[in-house]
């Protein structure tokens, strides 16, 4: 749930970044946080293992300026996607507005891509939020790869996999080179700022 | 309350029970969040300068931590969470099912002292909420 503020005008937007483990999350966010430097109000938190794995979160607080006279802040969060988190992972959906699912295009990460999903479905459940309302933005990640000779699934079989019932808005991205990354993001926030208008009205 | 939104004058109301029931005190920084990581307000003295917005996601998480926690241990919740530093400490207090009441404040006032000025603050700020 967004949260609005009459007051200051100022409307809070929750954006959660979620998929299976190494499928990109954090990499999103990092190359978010290094490219819109003057629209970040702040340091970006990461709760992580040594490793560099995601243990509870990043967060990165994001700046959009004003639609229709309200100041629209935009708090991005990724999930850890190691198996073993699923309850920390529901306690990040929490209030969540959008979500865009990394998924791993490499080949044999195709069976991991589906169980987040399915998942994420269950988990928004909990909340009684159905994935098939909420905004939603798949991106197929590490498309990279095909030029380094690593099998990585086609669109079609990411499409069928994922997105034949959801139907949501898709980009092909590489978050380590910045590639749609920007692009995504901005799909999400478009897709939740409209469906929050929808509400108050 | 229409959970999402709160009024100009909800908020105002809001804002003065907190200057004058804890920052007055000697509290150096209050936050209202719900617990998604949104800040509904934030009040402070002036002097302290703190990232609310990533105290707020950092609070969120934390109290929802203790929170599935205890229900491991068979706990309804943990009544006190409080983090004491050597300069400042932060209290936590839960308003209703989704609002925190976060204090952040120096070794100049007692826990206790706190705590009841808390519990009034908290009183006041729920029947402010039933008014809608
Ligand atoms: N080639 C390539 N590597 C990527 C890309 N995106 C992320 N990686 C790499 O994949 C690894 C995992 O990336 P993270 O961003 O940490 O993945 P995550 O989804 O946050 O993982 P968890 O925190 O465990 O859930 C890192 O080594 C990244 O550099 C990409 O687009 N292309
Ligand atoms: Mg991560």
């Amino acid at each position: 749930m967004s949260f609005i503020n009459l007051k200051e005008k100022v409307v809070q937007v929750k954006i959660v970044y979620y998929g299976p483990g190494r499928g990109g999350k954090t990499t999103n966010l990092e190359f978010v946080n290094r490219t819109y430097r003057k629209q970040i109000l702040s340091e970006m938190v990461s709760l992580k293992t040594h490793g560099d794995r995601t243990l509870f979160f990043d967060f990165l607080p994001f700046d959009m300026g004003k639609i229709k006279g309200y100041d629209i802040k935009i708090q991005l969060y990724t999930v850890p996607g190691q198996v073993k988190y699923n309850a920390t992972r529901k306690l990040v959906l929490r209030g969540v507005d959008g979500i865009v699912f990394v998924a791993d295009a490499m080949e044999k990460q195709r069976e991991k891509n589906i169980r987040s999903l399915n998942q994420l479905h269950e988990n928004l459940q909990s909340y009684k939020e159905s994935i098939f309302k909420i905004p939603l933005v798949m991106q197929y990640n590490k498309v990279d790869l095909k030029e380094h000779g690593i099998p990585v699934l086609p669109l079609s079989v990411l499409q069928n996999d994922l997105n034949s019932r959801l139907k949501v808005p898709y980009l092909e991205a590489s978050a380590i080179t910045g590639y749609n990354v920007a692009a995504t993001l901005k799909k999400i926030i478009s897709s939740s700022v409209i469906s929050i208008q929808k509400k108050l009205l | 309350m229409n959970y999402g939104i709160v009024s100009q004058e909800q908020l105002e109301q809001i804002d003065v029970i907190l200057s004058d029931k804890l920052i007055k005190l000697g509290v150096d920084c209050v936050i209202i969040i719900d617990m998604a990581g949104n800040i509904i307000t934030a009040k402070d003295n002036g002097e302290s300068k703190y990232d609310v917005y990533s105290f707020a996601a950092l609070a969120a998480g934390n109290f929802a931590t203790v929170d599935a926690m205890a229900k491991l241990v068979g706990e309804q919740e943990f009544s006190l969470l409080f983090h004491k530093g050597q300069e400042s400490n932060i209290h936590f207090s839960k308003i209703d099912d989704e609002l925190l009441l976060i204090s952040m404040f120096g070794q100049d006032i007692s826990l206790g002292f706190l705590r009841l000025n808390v519990v009034d603050v908290v009183e006041k700020i729920r029947k402010i909420w039933e008014k809608e």
